[in-house]
């Protein structure tokens, strides 16, 4: 295996990282609306000392795209311009509020804050969807790699199709840590979002599979020579289905594990499905993939060796973190 | 106004704002992990509720700069994605080990102390802000070797239209990377001290939280006096001599030094005139600048007439931003020896005038800060990466109409999220009882 693939697979893991850590911190975010004004404090506090170590993957996602793939990163974010300033905003806005809500005293301004939080929550969520949308179904690309189209063109329906299914599959990852880290009466209202919410995700998956199959039937190739792959996204379902059964038998670890594992896989289906491209331009020629949009060997190699020192250590601390917390979050227990 | 343009403005505003948060960060920072130190060695509640307090000011601080930080990492990519392909080989990599490194272990760690304080030892209390401040230290020296290779490239050669990594440790400690590292961190320090010794003398003057504040103050001379010396000598000396070794035309734009000449003067105060490249008012040092640039008075100095004109920085903000900075490192330095004399003579906490002229003195540290960024960033000008890619070569394509929309959204969110931040600090600083 070249550092290419190595580095192919370790930006994945990177986004799987974010989608399953971050997913359930903007899930939260994203049905915090329903929560009575008392069950609020509850939910923030229950990710308030987490958020940000997981918003944490993001960042160094984005660092390890510009130093394993450059060509990639500098298309993807000069070319979905605007969409990713809006993402900054949401990411600010909602960075903000969560954590200052509880410097105000005035219910009103903390009602102010959690109706900011939540919409940027949802808009992060939506926007990462439509992005993946865009990179499955390819992108207008001139010789230099720069992005020719549209902000409009971004928003197609088959984009807007996997954003949803992003709102609908982090929104149950919300609730699966709030039906981990809540009681009483607020877990059994909980449950039932889950339960909704688990719905949506589950049937977008199955449009969104079959709408890629009619659309864009050349991200089936690697399936098709491969298919053994088949396994990923049947594994996707069937996590998908014991997340839902240990939610029912009032199983939370066993529902957030399981939930996780589920958005790993639908990841990961997306993600080999481009290999060994990064960015699929509608003109074949101006493709970024693994080899033609990398840095050289030199820099994958102590990327990697960076990578290898770093991120145990991360694992080790964050375990620590996640069992200092570890039990129902208590109301007291905030900023 | 075209792309190139309004791209260089919102990575000024962008930027120009985020630098106001992580000095305080670092600074602060370190200083709350000593008070958790003492803590620790003395079991002393007060120290406990001294750095509870201080918490609540630095995690408003911190998010504030972690929210304006995420743009930091994306606009390289969004607004500059031709710099991005000619650098990613060498520039993304201390961004990435900045994520690895830094921020994981600073952000992880401050959930857990300000979360969950009541469920840790004073040991891991202590352990906690200590990795706080260390992971803080520890992105300074990211970004700052990501920088600092921006002004004096090392460790790479040129190779189809982009820069390639050589050897990972010449492109790290390329010629500036040490001095200014050692430079902004200091400068962070002072920024720390000088804020804990402002609120301080507020809660003196105001008659409040009495034995917080004369710990805090104390702490925070000892520690300003040491660390504004330092920044004179040897930091802020090695940055100016490190820049006139490798950025001769930056050396003549800070000093408006337009004739090459030996015994080239250090100036006290000027006005330069770029236009007709002459100084209309200086009084100088003669031969202190070349004493500082090679420690010899004889040296010759390039002035601004051995450079071709296409390759200047504009000499009027980096003139006036150098000079101010200097100006306002020396102010520090007399506040703290004025402040180690009040403690010796046993007047510190209660010479009225020392106090509000501590208290008044908070935002100096901070456009000091600012003008640093502005001498050296600017001073860099036309290039964004030195000698090699000048900005007029690194933006994006994009069009001129997004960037002003993005632009006025990124001046409307941080005017109000300064106003956040200002609010909130300042409200808890008043409203703070220790019980």
């Amino acid at each position: 295996m070249d550092l290419n693939i190595i580095w192919f697979f370790l930006v994945g893991i990177l986004i799987i990282g974010y989608a399953i850590l971050d997913g359930f911190d903007l899930g939260v975010g994203s049905v915090y609306l329903f929560a009575k004004f008392q069950e609020r404090d509850i939910a923030l506090n229950s990710i308030a000392p987490v958020w940000d170590g997981n918003e944490v993957w993001l960042i160094t996602g984005g660092g390890a795209l510009f130093a394993a793939f450059p060509m990639v990163y500098a298309t993807a974010f000069s070319g979905f311009y605007l969409a990713l300033i809006l993402l900054l905003f949401a990411l600010i806005f909602r960075a903000v509020s969560l954590e200052l809500r509880n410097h105000f005293q005035k219910e009103s301004t903390k009602t102010l804050f959690d109706w900011i939080f939540s919409i940027s929550s949802i808009v992060a969520i939506v926007l990462f969807g439509v992005a993946v949308g865009n990179v499955l179904s390819g992108l207008d690309l001139n010789k230099n790699g720069d992005y020719i189209g549209t902000f409009f063109d971004l928003l197609n329906p088959y984009s807007i199709l996997v954003g949803v299914l992003a709102f609908f599959m982090l929104s149950y990852q919300g609730t699966v840590w709030l039906f981990l880290k809540t009681e009483g009466e607020f877990q059994q209202k909980v449950k039932n979002w889950a339960k909704v919410y688990w719905s949506g995700y589950f049937i977008l998956f199955l449009i969104c599979t079959l709408l890629t199959y009619v659309l864009h039937n050349n991200l089936f190739t690697n399936y098709l020579t491969h298919p053994i792959m088949f396994a990923i996204p049947i594994l996707t379902l069937l996590f998908m289905l014991a997340s839902i059964i240990r939610i029912q038998r009032n199983q939370p670890l066993c529902a957030i594990i399981a939930s996780s594992l589920s958005i790993a896989m639908v990841i990961l289906t997306a993600y080999l499905s481009l290999f060994p491209n990064l960015i699929i331009a509608k003109n074949p020629a101006y493709n970024l993939n693994i080899y033609n949009a990398a840095s050289s060997q030199l820099t994958l190699q102590t990327m990697l060796i960076i990578a290898l020192i770093g991120m145990p250590l991360v694992l080790i601390y964050t375990i620590y973190s996640y069992r200092i917390f570890h039990g129902k979050t208590k109301i007291e227990e905030g900023y | 106004m075209d792309a190139e343009l309004l791209s260089r403005i919102q990575f000024g505003v962008t930027a120009g704002f985020h630098f106001i948060y992580p000095p305080l960060t670092i600074g602060l920072g370190t200083l709350i992990a000593i008070i958790e130190y003492m803590y620790l060695k003395t079991n002393d509640e007060i120290y406990r509720k001294m750095a509870d307090f201080w918490a609540k000011l630095f995690a408003i601080n911190f998010v504030i700069g972690v929210a304006t930080g995420i743009v930091m990492e994306f606009e390289f990519g969004t607004n500059w994605s031709n710099y991005s392909r000619f650098v990613g080989d060498i520039f993304g990599a201390p961004l990435a080990a900045e994520g690895v490194f830094a921020f994981f272990l600073e952000s992880t760690f401050l959930g857990l102390y300000l979360v969950g304080k009541n469920r840790l030892s004073r040991f891991m209390r202590f352990f906690s802000f200590l990795m706080v401040a260390f992971g803080s230290t520890l992105s300074a020296l990211w970004i700052l070797i990501a920088n600092s290779w921006q002004q004096t490239p090392a460790g790479y050669k040129v190779e189809g239209g982009r820069a390639v990594l050589t050897n990972f440790w010449e492109a790290v400690f390329n010629p500036t990377m040490p001095s200014m590292f050692l430079h902004t961190v200091d400068a962070s320090y002072i920024t720390g001290a000088i804020f804990m010794a402002g609120i301080s003398a507020y809660f003196l003057i105001k008659g409040k939280n009495l034995e917080l504040a004369k710990r805090s103050l104390k702490l925070a001379v000892i520690f300003g006096v040491i660390v504004s010396i330092l920044q004179l000598f040897p930091f802020g000396d090695e940055s100016a001599r490190v820049v006139a070794k490798t950025q001769p035309e930056k050396l003549a734009s800070f000093e408006g030094l337009f004739k090459t000449q030996s015994k080239a003067p250090l100036l006290v105060f000027g006005i330069p005139d770029p236009s007709q490249n002459k100084m209309l008012v200086e009084i100088g040092i003669p031969g202190a600048l070349s004493f500082l640039a090679d420690h010899n008075v004889n040296a010759v100095v390039k002035g601004i007439d051995a450079f071709p004109k296409d390759d200047l920085p504009p000499m009027t903000l980096t003139f006036y931003s150098f000079h101010l900075m200097v100006a306002l490192g020396t102010l520090f330095i007399l506040t703290f020896l004025v402040g180690v004399f009040l403690l010796y003579k046993k007047k510190l906490f209660t010479t009225k005038p020392y106090l509000s002229a501590l208290w008044a003195f908070i935002p100096l540290p901070y456009i000091a800060n600012e003008l640093g960024w502005i001498t050296t960033e600017v001073g860099r000008q036309p290039w964004a990466v030195y000698g090699l890619l000048r900005t007029k070569d690194a933006f994006s394509p994009l069009p001129a109409g997004d960037v002003a929309v993005s632009l006025i959204g990124f001046t409307l969110v941080y005017a109000v999220l300064f106003g956040i931040f200002l609010y909130l600090t300042i409200h808890t600083v008043k409203t703070f009882k220790m019980d």
